[in-house]
C-alpha cells in the first residue's frame, strides 16, 4: 500500500511529512502530536514557574517590596490554572499519545484527525488566558478556583478566562474520547482489557473521569460569566442565588480533576518500578481495581474543600469518612509497589530514582491530605499554608516528578539515544532537595497559621517564609538542567538499543530505537515475555 | 479485501463511540445547570435550610412562658451598596411560640434610586430551622430613593421545640444592591421622563 509512497521517497525508510506546516501543524500521528503536547506543557511549565518566581520572591520577607497585592493575586492565579491545565494535563495527554498506541499494539490513535485538532486548540486557550496579562484590568485574581462573588468583580479578564477553559475543556474532552476509542477499539489481538499495562488502564479511567467532569467546570463558568454579563443570579445572593452553590458544582469537577492529575502518574510507576526491580508488578489486578475504586471515589468526597462554608453536621462526617476511604485504595497502590521492589534485583537509573521520590513523596503529601480530611482540624488548616503544601506534594513531587520520570524512561525510544545518567542523576537529587526545601517549611506555616494567597505576612513567618523561598530559587534551575540533559542526549547521546532497559517489558520495547514514524501497521503477534507484567496467567 | 472491512468496521466502532461519548459530555453539561434547581431541593427538604425566602405561618404554636430566649439583631450592608442599615433593638427576649415585632432602618445615601435585597442569616445554624419569620422586609425587593428612608419590620416567632441548649439566636441582614433591578428601574425612570432641557 505504500509503494507509491516509498517510491517518491528515495532513501527515507519513513513517509514523514515533509516541511512544518505538513509535518506539525498538520499533524495526524500520534508520536508527532505526543512530542507537540510535550513541548508545549514544557513551555508552560517555565510560564508558571515565572509567575511562582513573583509569588516567592514577594514573600521572600515580610512587608510589601516588589509588587502590588493586586498583582500578586494574579499571579496566585495565573500560576494555578497555567500548571494545572497548561502543564500537568497536557504533559499527561502527551504522553498517552507517544505510548498508548505502541504499548497496545496500535498504528496510531483512533481518531487521529481529532487528535490534531486537540493538540492545536490548547496554544489559542493560553493565548488567551495570557493575554489577560495585558488588558486594563489585568489578569484574573479570584484565585484558580474562581469563586464568586470575588472572581467576577475586577475587569474584563473574566470572560477571557471562561473561554479560555471552554477551550481547554474542549480539548481534554476530545484528547479522552480519543483515547477511549484507541484503547477500546484498537487492541492488537491478544491485548485482552486484563493484560494491558497499568499505564494505559490508568489513562483509560482517567479518560472517563475527563468525559465526566470537564463539562459540569465548562457548566459553572459559563454560570459566572452569565452572572456577569447577562444579568442571571446563579450565584448573586441579591438575585436569589447562593455562592456556596458554585463551590458544590466547581468542587464536583474539582476532586476528580486532582484525580486526572494523579492517576496517569500511578500509571507510570507501575511501569518504571517493576522494569529497575527486574520483577513483574505485583498485585496486577488490585492495581487495576484500585485505580478504579478511587476514581469512583473521587466523585464523592467534594465536600471536603468545602468544611468551612457552614454544612450540616451529618454532611461533615460524610464528606470526612468518604474521604477518608480513599487512603485505601491509594495504600493498596503505595504497598504494592513496595512489594514489587522487595526482592527484586534492583538498579538506580534516573527514571528508578524519581519513582522512588515519588512513592516516598507523593505519600507524605496523602497523609496531610488525610490530616485536612478530618473535620475538625480542617477549620484550623482550611486556607492556610498547610493546604498549599499538600497540594504540592501530591502535584510536584507527585504528578510532576511521575511525569519527568516517565520522560527518561521512554526517552531511549523517542530518539534512540541514552542521557547522559551522571547528569540526570544531577538533576535529580538537586530537585529532590530544593523541592523539599521549597515546600515542607509550607507545612510548618500553615500550622502556626499563616494564610495561602496572601502577599504579606506577620513577621513570626519570616524563617520559614525565606527558607521556603531558597528552595523556590533551587528549583528554578532545574528546567535548565532538564532541557540540556536532553538536548546534549539527542545531539551527542550513546545510541539506545531496542529493549533500552535490561528489564523492561512490553510492546513499546519490541519496536527499534527510535520509534519508527509508523509502528505496528500490522498487528503484531504477542509472545507472553512482550506483556509488561510478566504473569499473564490471571 | 478482507483488511479493509476490518479497517470499516473500526471506523464504524470509533464513530459509535464518539458519539455516545458526546452524549455523555452533553448530559454531564446539562448536569452542572440541574444543580441549581437539585441544590435547592436539598436544602430546603433534606436540609431544612432556606436559600430561598419564603413567607412561614405561626403554625398554631403554644406560646411557652417558662421559657424566654435572647434574640439579638445585626444589620450589614455590602460594600457594594450605599444605603445605610441598622436594627432599632439590639436584643429582645422572647417566650417561644410568641409573635413579636422588631424594626430595623435603611436609608438610601446615594444620589441614584437603588433596589435592595436583604438576605437573612441565623445563627447558630443549629437554631435556624426553628426561627421562623411571619413577614420581613427580606421577603421582597426594597426600593429608596435618594434620600429617602424607611422603617421595616420583621414579625417572628420561635418555634417552642427549640432545642434547649439553645438561648440565644441572633438573626442578621446583609442587604445587598440588586443590581439587574437597579439597572431595569434606571431605564423605566428615564423612558417615562422626558429629559428636561
Ligand atoms: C489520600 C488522598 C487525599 C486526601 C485525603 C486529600 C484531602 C484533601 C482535603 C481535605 C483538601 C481540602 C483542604 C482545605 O482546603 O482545607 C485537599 C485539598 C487539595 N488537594 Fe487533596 N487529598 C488527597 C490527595 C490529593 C491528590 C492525589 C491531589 C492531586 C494530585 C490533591 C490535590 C489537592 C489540591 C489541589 C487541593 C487544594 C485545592 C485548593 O483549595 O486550591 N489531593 N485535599
Ligand atoms: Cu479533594
Amino acid at each position: 500500500m505504500t509503494t507509491h509512497a516509498t517510491a517518491h521517497h528515495d532513501d527515507h525508510h519513513d513517509d514523514k511529512p515533509h516541511g512544518f506546516l505538513h509535518r506539525w501543524v498538520y499533524s495526524t500521528n500520534h508520536k508527532d502530536i505526543g512530542t507537540l503536547y510535550l513541548i508545549f506543557a514544557f513551555i508552560m511549565v517555565c510560564v508558571g514557574a515565572a509567575f511562582s518566581g513573583v509569588i516567592r520572591t514577594e514573600l521572600m520577607k515580610p512587608g510589601l517590596q516588589f509588587v502590588q497585592p493586586y498583582f500578586f493575586n494574579e499571579m496566585t492565579t495565573m500560576h494555578g490554572l497555567v500548571m494545572i491545565f497548561g502543564a500537568i494535563m497536557p504533559s499527561f495527554v502527551g504522553l498517552a499519545n507517544w505510548m498508548i498506541p505502541m504499548m497496545i499494539g496500535a498504528p496510531d490513535m483512533a481518531l487521529p484527525r481529532m487528535n490534531n485538532w486537540s493538540f492545536w486548540i490548547l496554544p489559542f486557550a493560553f493565548f488567551l488566558l495570557l493575554s489577560t496579562l495585558f488588558i486594563p484590568g489585568g489578569a484574573p485574581a479570584g484565585g484558580w478556583t474562581m469563586y464568586p462573588p470575588l472572581s467576577i468583580q475586577g475587569g474584563d479578564s473574566v470572560a477571557l478566562m471562561v473561554f479560555s477553559i471552554h477551550l481547554m475543556g474542549i480539548s481534554s474532552i476530545m484528547g479522552a474520547i480519543n483515547i477511549i476509542a484507541t484503547i477500546l477499539n484498537m487492541r492488537a489481538p491478544g491485548m485482552d482489557l486484563l493484560k494491558m499495562p497499568v499505564f494505559v488502564w490508568s489513562w483509560l479511567i482517567t479518560a472517563f473521569l475527563l468525559i465526566a467532569v470537564m463539562p459540569v467546570l465548562a457548566g459553572a463558568v459559563t454560570m459566572l460569566l452569565t452572572d456577569r454579563y447577562f444579568g442571571t443570579s446563579f450565584f448573586n445572593a441579591a438575585g436569589g442565588g447562593d455562592p456556596v452553590m458554585y463551590q458544590h458544582i466547581f468542587w464536583f469537577f474539582g476532586h476528580p480533576e486532582v484525580y486526572i492529575m494523579i492517576l496517569p502518574a500511578f500509571g507510570i510507576i507501575s511501569e518504571i518500578v517493576p522494569t529497575f526491580s527486574r520483577k513483574p508488578l505485583f498485585g496486577y489486578q488490585a492495581m487495576v481495581y484500585a485505580l478504579a475504586s478511587i476514581a469512583f471515589l473521587s466523585f464523592i468526597v467534594w465536600g471536603h474543600h468545602m468544611f468551612t462554608v457552614g454544612m450540616p453536621l451529618g454532611g461533615e462526617l460524610y464528606f470526612m469518612y468518604a474521604t477518608m476511604l480513599i487512603a485505601i485504595p491509594t495504600g493498596v497502590k503505595v504497598f504494592n509497589w513496595v512489594s514489587t521492589m522487595w526482592g527484586g534485583s534492583m538498579t538506580f537509573e534516573a527514571p528508578m530514582l524519581w519513582a522512588i521520590a515519588f512513592i516516598v513523596l507523593f505519600t507524605i503529601g496523602g497523609f496531610s491530605g488525610v490530616m485536612l480530611a478530618l473535620v475538625p482540624a480542617d477549620f484550623q488548616y482550611q486556607d492556610t499554608y498547610f493546604v498549599v503544601a499538600h497540594f504540592h506534594y501530591v502535584l510536584v513531587t507527585g504528578a510532576l516528578f511521575a511525569i519527568i520520570g516517565a520522560i527518561y524512561y521512554w526517552w531511549p525510544k523517542w530518539t534512540g539515544r541514552m542521557y547522559n545518567e551522571t547528569w540526570a542523576k544531577v538533576h535529580f537529587w538537586w530537585s529532590a532537595v530544593f523541592v523539599n526545601v521549597l515546600f515542607f517549611p509550607q507545612h510548618f506555616l500553615g500550622l502556626a497559621g499563616m494564610p495561602r494567597r496572601i502577599p504579606d505576612y506577620n513577621v513570626a513567618f519570616a524563617d520559614w517564609n525565606l527558607v521556603s523561598t531558597i528552595g523556590a530559587y533551587g528549583m528554578y534551575l532545574t528546567p535548565f538542567m532538564f532541557f540540556f540533559i536532553l538536548w546534549h542526549s539527542k545531539k551527542h547521546g550513546a545510541p539506545a538499543a531496542a529493549r533500552a532497559w535490561e528489564g523492561a517489558h512490553g510492546l513499546e520495547w519490541t519496536v527499534p530505537s527510535p520509534a519508527p514514524f509508523h509502528t505496528f501497521s500490522t498487528p503484531p503477534v504477542i509472545h507472553d515475555e512482550d506483556l509488561a507484567h510478566g504473569d499473564v496467567s490471571h | 479485501m478482507v483488511d479493509d472491512t476490518a479497517a470499516g468496521n473500526s471506523i464504524q466502532r470509533n464513530k459509535r463511540l464518539l458519539t455516545r461519548a458526546l452524549a455523555v459530555c452533553g448530559a454531564m453539561f446539562l448536569f452542572g445547570f440541574a444543580c441549581v434547581p437539585l441544590y435547592r431541593i436539598a436544602c430546603e427538604h433534606v436540609f431544612r435550610n432556606k436559600i430561598y425566602n419564603t413567607a412561614d405561618s405561626a403554625k398554631g404554636f403554644r406560646v411557652d412562658e417558662s421559657r424566654w430566649v435572647t434574640v439579638q439583631f445585626v444589620g450589614n450592608v455590602n460594600s457594594q451598596l450605599d444605603w445605610s442599615f441598622a436594627p432599632e433593638q439590639v436584643t429582645m427576649r422572647v417566650h417561644p411560640g410568641a409573635v413579636n415585632d422588631a424594626w430595623y432602618d435603611a436609608a438610601n445615601k446615594a444620589q441614584t434610586a437603588i433596589v435592595g435585597n436583604a438576605v437573612p442569616s441565623i445563627a447558630p445554624s443549629q437554631g435556624s430551622p426553628y426561627f421562623n419569620k411571619i413577614e420581613c422586609f427580606c421577603f421582597t425587593e426594597q426600593v429608596l430613593k435618594p434620600g429617602e428612608s424607611r422603617r421595616m419590620p420583621v414579625k417572628f416567632v420561635v418555634d417552642p421545640k427549640l432545642p434547649k441548649t439553645i438561648d440565644t439566636l441572633t438573626l442578621s441582614y446583609t442587604f445587598y444592591n440588586n443590581r439587574p433591578a437597579t439597572k431595569k428601574l434606571a431605564e423605566q425612570t428615564q423612558a417615562t421622563q422626558p429629559p428636561n432641557s
